[in-house]
Order: C-alpha cells, then sequence, then structure tokens
C-alpha cells in the first residue's frame, strides 16, 4: 500500500563518536550486519512501509553514500515518478556546510512543496531498526498529534548516545532533552519524526526567520507547550550506533537468533546494495561457531562470536574471536583476532596476533596491512 | 537501431526430463546450482563478460519460473535500452504459428528478431551448460578462419564419446565429419553446443533447412551435418576449462560436490569473471554454537544450528539442531529440522524435512530427492531415490 507520506533521511550535522570507522565515511555508511550499511535499516523500514519517496539530506563525506544508494534500485527506489532523491548542501556558499538542517529543508523546499504527499518522516541513519512507518501514521492520525516522535522504552540504558523523553499518561512528550545526558526517564527517541508537509514547511520558515536553524532543538523543544507532541512506542529491536561501543555491542546482539530474525524480517526485508558474492566457502579444517557470515568468505580456519563481512578470507590455523571483520579482510596463517574491529580490506599477515577488550576493540582502519 | 557485430541466442526451453521432479515445474536451464544459482546464470554471465549485450533467450517449456528469474536481464546488466536481453517465447502468428519444433526451428521462427539487429554473426547457446567461457575469443577464432561456423568443441573420455556429437578435425582445426552420439567414435573431441556462425550463411541454413519436410529442424542433427556437406567452412575451437552438462540427478549432485573441492576446477571465486544471478536478499548466514561445519558451500539467509559435512546449501535453508546433513544439497528455503539425518540426498526447494527423518543413506545407489515444497512426517525413513 502506497502511504501519503513521504521520507527524509537526514544527515546533516548527524552526530558520532565513531572514530576511525567514519575517518573517511559519513555514519550512514558504516557497514553493518555483515552485508549493510547503517543507512539500509531507515531506508528499507520506509520503502516496506509503502512510502513512495524518500530523499537522503548529504552532508559531508557522501562519496561512499552515492556509490551505495545508486539510482535506488536496490531498495525499489528507481522509479517514473517517485523514488529516491540524493540531495547533497548546495554548496552556494562557503557557510553551508555550517548551518542547521532547516537551511538545507529550505534550499530543497521544492523537494516537499512540488509533492502532493500529506506527511513527511524525517529519521536519521543511526537506528538499527526494522519499523513500520505505517502503523506510526495510524497512531498520528488517531491522536491527532502534530508531531509524532518514535520512540523506544530502553530500560538497560544504550551505550549509543540518544536523546531521553518524558511522556506523560496520555502518551504526549512533555519533556525531551537538547543533547545527550541524564533526563529521569527510560524512554529514547529513535529521532524518527511524523509531521505534516504543512506544519514542516511552516516550521522551516517561521525558525529560520528567527535565526534559528535546527530542526529538533529550534521547532520542536521549544514548542512542545503548543504543540501536541506524541511518542510512539517501538516494539522491535532497536540499536542506537553512533558510537563504537554501541556498534560493537549491538553487532554481536546479531548473533541472537531472535534479535537477528527480527531487525531483519519483521515486519519487512532489510535491502541493500547487491554484490554478486559466491557463497561461502568452508573448507576442511574450517571450525565456525556461533558467528554470522555473510557470502563470499573462504574459511579454513576458526571463528567464533564474530561477524564476517562479504569476502573475508579466514586461511588455516587463523583464529577469529569475538571480532567484526569487515568486507574484504584478510587474516592470514595462524593469525589471531580477539575483540577487533577490521575496516574494510584490512590484511592480517601470518602469525600476527591482534587484541582489544570487550570494552575498547582494537580498531584496524581501512585497507591496513598488518 | 545501433549494429550489433554479434549477437547471442540462448536455448532455455529443454525440459530436462531426467532431472525428474526438479523439473517438474521449471525449465532446465531454471534448475538451481552451486548454492546460489540457476544454471543459465554461466552462460548469461559468460554473454555479458565477452562483450555481448543482446541476447535473445528462447523459452518453451514451464516458462514461469524461469521468466521470473530472468525478469528484464536486471541482474546480469542486460536491462538495456539498445539490446540488452529479450526473452522469446514462441507465438502465435496470422497463419497458425507452432511450438519451437526444433533447436534450429526456434531459431528460424525469430529470423525478425536477429534481422533487427543486423549482425555479421550469431552466437547459438545453450542455457543447459555450466561454463566459463570467453566468446569473444571463440569469435576471434572465428574470424581468423574465414569460417561459415565455428563449433566449440572439448575433449571428454573415449568411454563417454558415444553420448556427444563428435567431431573430427584436421590438423586446422577444419571439421571433417560430424557424428550425433556415434556408436563408434572416430575421436574424443565432443560438441559442447556453443555455434558461432556468420549470419548470412546461418540465415540461409535455417530457411534451406525449414523448407526440408523431413528435417528434425535441429542444430546438432540437421543444420551442421548440411553445412559439411556442401563443404562449408566448419571449424572447431578447442575449449580446454570446465565444463558440464548436468542432466542427471546425479551429474546435478556430482556437480555441486565438485565444487567442494580444495581448488574446485569451477572456481565461483573468480572476481574477474564474477557469475550474476538474481539476489535473494537475504541476511548473513547465522552459525550456531551447535553447529559444526565442514567442506561446504553455504549461501546467505541460511540457519544452521546442525552438521553439515561436503554440502551445499541454497539461501534461506535451515538445518536444526542434532540433525547431520552430509554429502547433499538444500536447495532455497529447504528446512530440516531437528536429529534428522540428509545422506546423499538432493532436498528440493521449500521442502520441509521433519524432527528425526532420515533421508537418502550412505550405501544407497541412487540420489535420494525431495521435491520442492514436499513434506516429510517427522521420524519418517526415505532411503532410495524419489519421492512423490
Amino acid at each position: 500500500m502506497k502511504l501519503p507520506m513521504m521520507g527524509v533521511i537526514n544527515l546533516i550535522h548527524e552526530a558520532d563518536e565513531m572514530e576511525a570507522l567514519t575517518a573517511n565515511r559519513c555514519l550512514a555508511t558504516v557497514p553493518f550486519g555483515g552485508r549493510y550499511r547503517l543507512i539500509d535499516f531507515a531506508l528499507s523500514s520506509m520503502v516496506n512501509s509503502g512510502i513512495p519517496k524518500v530523499a537522503v539530506f548529504a552532508h559531508r563525506k557522501f562519496r561512499s553514500l552515492m556509490d551505495h544508494l545508486g539510482s535506488g534500485s536496490n531498495w525499489d527506489l528507481h522509479r517514473k515518478q517517485s523514488g529516491l532523491f540524493v540531495l547533497p548542501p548546495s554548496m552556494e556558499d562557503q557557510t553551508d556546510f555550517g548551518r542547521g538542517d532547516l537551511y538545507h529543508f529550505y534550499r530543497n523546499r521544492d523537494y516537499f512543496s512540488r509533492s502532493s504527499m500529506e506527511y513527511v518522516v524525517i529519521s536519521r541513519s543511526h537506528m538499527v531498526c526494522n519499523v513500520d512507518f505505517a502503523k506510526v501514521l495510524d497512531q498520528h492520525r488517531e491522536t491527532g498529534a502534530d508531531i509524532t516522535v518514535v520512540c523506544k522504552e530502553s530500560l538497560e540504558g544504550t551505550p549509543g548516545l540518544a536523546r531521553k523523553a518524558k511522556v506523560n499518561a496520555a502518551g504526549r512528550i512533555v519533556e525531551m532533552q537538547d543533547h545527550f545526558g541524564r533526563l529521569d526517564s527510560d524512554i529514547v527517541s529513535m529521532e524518527m519524526y511524523v509531521l505534516s508537509t504543512e506544519l514542516l514547511l511552516d516550521l522551516v520558515e517561521t525558525s529560520l526567520a528567527q535565526g534559528r536553524d535546527h530542526f529538533v532543538r529550534h521547532s520542536i523543544l521549544p514548542r512542545l507547550n503548543e504543540l501536541q507532541v506524541h511518542a510512539y512506542m517501538h516494539g522491535g529491536v532497536l540499536g542506537v550506533v553512533n558510537n563504537i561501543a554501541a556498534y560493537y555491542q549491538h553487532s554481536m546482539e546479531l548473533l541472537q537468533p531472535g534479535v537477528w530474525n527480527e531487525l531483519f524480517f519483521k515486519p519487512g526485508s532489510i535491502y541493500t546494495k547487491v554484490k554478486d558474492e559466491p557463497p561461502t566457502h568452508y573448507r576442511n579444517g574450517a571450525d565456525v561457531t556461533h558467528s554470522l557470515v555473510a557470502n563470499g568468505c573462504d574459511i579454513e580456519g576458526t571463528v567464533t562470536n564474530s561477524i564476517l563481512f562479504r569476502g573475508v578470507k579466514v586461511a588455516s590455523g587463523a583464529v577469529v574471536r569475538n571480532s567484526i571483520v569487515m568486507q574484504n579482510g584478510i587474516i592470514g596463517v595462524n593469525g589471531s583476532l580477539e575483540n577487533c574491529i577490521l575496516d574494510k580490506e584490512v590484511e592480517i599477515r601470518a602469525m600476527q596476533q591482534l587484541r582489544g577488550s570487550t570494552e575498547m576493540p582494537f580498531i584496524a582502519l581501512k585497507r591496513k596491512v598488518i | 537501431m545501433r549494429k550489433n557485430e554479434c549477437i547471442a541466442m540462448l536455448l532455455a526451453g529443454g525440459e530436462g526430463r531426467r532431472l525428474g521432479v526438479l523439473t517438474k515445474d521449471l525449465a532446465k536451464p531454471g534448475v538451481h546450482f552451486g548454492g546460489k544459482y540457476r544454471i543459465i546464470d554461466f552462460t548469461l554471465s559468460n554473454c555479458v563478460h565477452s562483450g555481448i549485450e543482446t541476447v535473445g533467450v528462447l523459452t518453451q517449456y514451464q516458462p514461469l519460473e524461469l521468466t521470473q528469474h530472468l525478469g528484464i536481464g536486471t541482474p546480469w546488466g542486460l536491462d538495456r535500452r539498445e539490446g540488452g536481453m529479450h526473452v522469446l517465447p514462441p507465438y502465435v502468428r496470422q497463419k497458425g504459428g507452432t511450438w519451437y519444433k526444433g533447436t534450429a526451428n526456434a531459431i528460424y521462427q525469430n529470423l525478425g528478431f536477429i534481422e533487427r539487429y543486423d549482425p555479421e554473426y550469431v552466437l547459438i547457446i545453450s542455457g543447459d551448460h555450466i561454463y566459463k567461457m570467453n566468446y569473444d575469443h571463440l569469435l576471434d577464432a572465428h574470424k581468423k578462419n574465414r569460417a561459415d561456423a565455428t563449433i566449440a568443441v572439448i575433449s571428454v573420455p573415449w568411454a563417454d564419446a558415444s553420448r556427444f556429437g563428435i567431431l573430427s578435425v584436421d590438423d586446422e582445426g577444419r571439421v571433417v565429419e560430424f557424428a550425433e552420439k556415434p556408436k563408434k567414435p572416430a575421436s574424443n573431441l565432443a560438441s559442447m553446443g556453443v555455434y558461432m556462425f556468420s549470419w548470412a550463411v546461418l540465415k540461409e541454413a535455417l530457411i534451406r533447412d525449414e523448407a526440408e519436410r523431413l528435417s528434425s529442424n535441429d542444430f546438432g542433427k540437421d543444420i551442421i551435418p548440411t553445412l559439411l556437406q556442401d563443404n562449408a567452412r566448419l571449424f572447431s575451437y578447442q575449449f580446454n576449462d570446465y565444463w558440464k552438462d548436468v542432466g542427471t540427478i546425479d551429474s546435478l549432485w556430482e556437480a555441486n560436490m565438485d565444487l567442494l573441492e580444495d581448488k574446485p576446477s569451477l572456481q565461483l571465486n573468480d572476481r574477474s569473471w564474477r557469475i550474476f544471478s538474481a539476489s535473494p536478499n537475504q541476511p548473513a548466514q547465522y552459525i550456531a554454537p551447535t553447529a559444526k561445519v565442514q567442506s561446504a558451500l553455504i549461501n546467505e539467509g541460511c540457519i544452521v544450528e546442525g552438521q553439515v559435512n561436503r554440502s551445499v546449501l541454497f539461501h534461506g535453508a535451515r538445518v536444526g539442531e542434532g540433525s547431520v546433513v552430509d554429502s547433499s544439497i538444500l536447495m532455497p528455503g529447504a528446512i530440516i529440522g531437528k536429529n534428522a539425518k540428509i545422506i546423499r540426498a538432493i532436498v528440493g526447494e521449500g521442502a520441509v524435512v521433519g524432527d528425526g527423518c532420515i533421508v537418502g543413506s550412505i550405501d544407497a545407489e541412487d540420489i535420494a530427492v525431495v521435491g520442492s515444497g514436499e513434506t516429510i512426517r517427522p521420524e519418517a525413513e526415505l532411503k532410495e531415490a524419489e519421492t512423490v
């Protein structure tokens, strides 16, 4: 079913503490879960919900983003009408980069105003989840809220940085943090906002007229009293992935079959760029347990509690434990890894040993040879 | 329309009768192979890597699943404004219209398609075979020999030679004799069913053959022998790599097992010659703490909780705890319950094998086959060949 809602994936000033993993890419394209990029989760959720038109507001380091998204065909967004729009900063003047998201929405207001879509959902890219936005919109219409924020009750807290919100008995958000910190609440915002296109354009113009250019900070937080801002409670799994600890923890959670099944299939499938790798070859001597393995791997050694992305080679005698090895990584003969995150195309030479700790995994930069 | 030097016509209408239940609702080129692919993916990928970007795919037998797989050629990059892939089923015309009567007749009925591209050369291939070949090298040889037709050949064991179309050639590689499945083969050079024709020669031969009442309208039986008789310049092109016609359950099983060798003669993990296929888009496979996997090819979306040894698992296959899968093939979405034993078997697409079942056996002569979508109730035992 087609929803009367368009999507925005807002990468403008998307904050992260991902260190080396975002040295040459934006947060949206950090590889995750053996074959995906972080943005795949929000994007696939939108598509599966019936949203026919999605704009990605690119900001910095977007080469890998353009490469990943292409024409949008992998998400079924390569369409005659609607489909995928990638909107980088217009760069008309040097200060463009520093401006907030409202400014960039304004520069691209044609995207919103040319459409007949009544609603818009604005999301970030670092929430690893599988959300049905049709249900969010249903609730939004039923409650008559001005803005509906997708939230998650998170009793254990999350190592990732997330804005907390206080919600009253009627489901209305009465208080929300500007920054990540301590508010006495177990509810975190998933940074997904549903509102009418009309209200969005109104907020954009009013805020900008006041010299304010940040959507949440300037358009929503000061108006929690005057606007009805409601919470939609997301029941599924959530990973707030914007620092290394969270990246590592939420990656490892995929080794629980329940999480794997829920995140990748419910309510819809998560799509990504297709790579045409052959099936993974487990050779004689391979000893793989409790691991997530993508296609194109060639395994002769030992792999436990780990995630191997596409095209990883684990030579004989090599041992990979509690580690994440991204695309085309090579672990040489008798090499060993424990608590490591290897970015793409890292080669661990024969006999080399690398060790991090569970709290502080060792990170190897892209294309490093160790 | 842009002129194409060479276009390919891919015969994909074969029934593959000897594949039994596996081709009940599916043409042979659509049969799954190698954990991820369908047989036709190999020839389509060969075309693309060889620079042939106009491909007519002739379908006839049970085309639904096959045409769905092919779509408009997107997985192979053949969704083009000019050329690209075209599915060509038999059709009705003002005065009747018939099924494709034979391989040659199938091409004859699509003369109009070929003429639109006005090619110099036409490559005739079959979607039934598994191999990686650069057709551009075949075309080079064809041009160098100023040939009318060039037939790709492969040396087969003498004992098998009588199962193939056998060519005898002179020192220059020119074909002097061609015999379809000879009782006493004069050579061990077998035709691979890969023909490069100069279009003008082929066109004339097809028209002539069509007029021949008694002709079976087949390349091997009619077109090639007639050209040879007419002293046309027929050359052989020796191919020395892996080539397999997986016409039977046994050969399909064997060809899959070949892939598990330490250095398989057909290398799928080849970045310079990727085999493209429609992506099932499944998450990375999950190998559980209770799993033991040795000598296996496993595709995305699988969940393995039991033992897998010397086997090929297609996307979305599941192996429950305590189960053993040995020397077997699990087709897409095949589900094996707990404590089951699958030995020397092929479990069809979406089939469900219940807890505690035994399918196949180490000393059975035939490979046990569970048909697509079948359900084997728990604790059942199934030692020999085919189920319903």
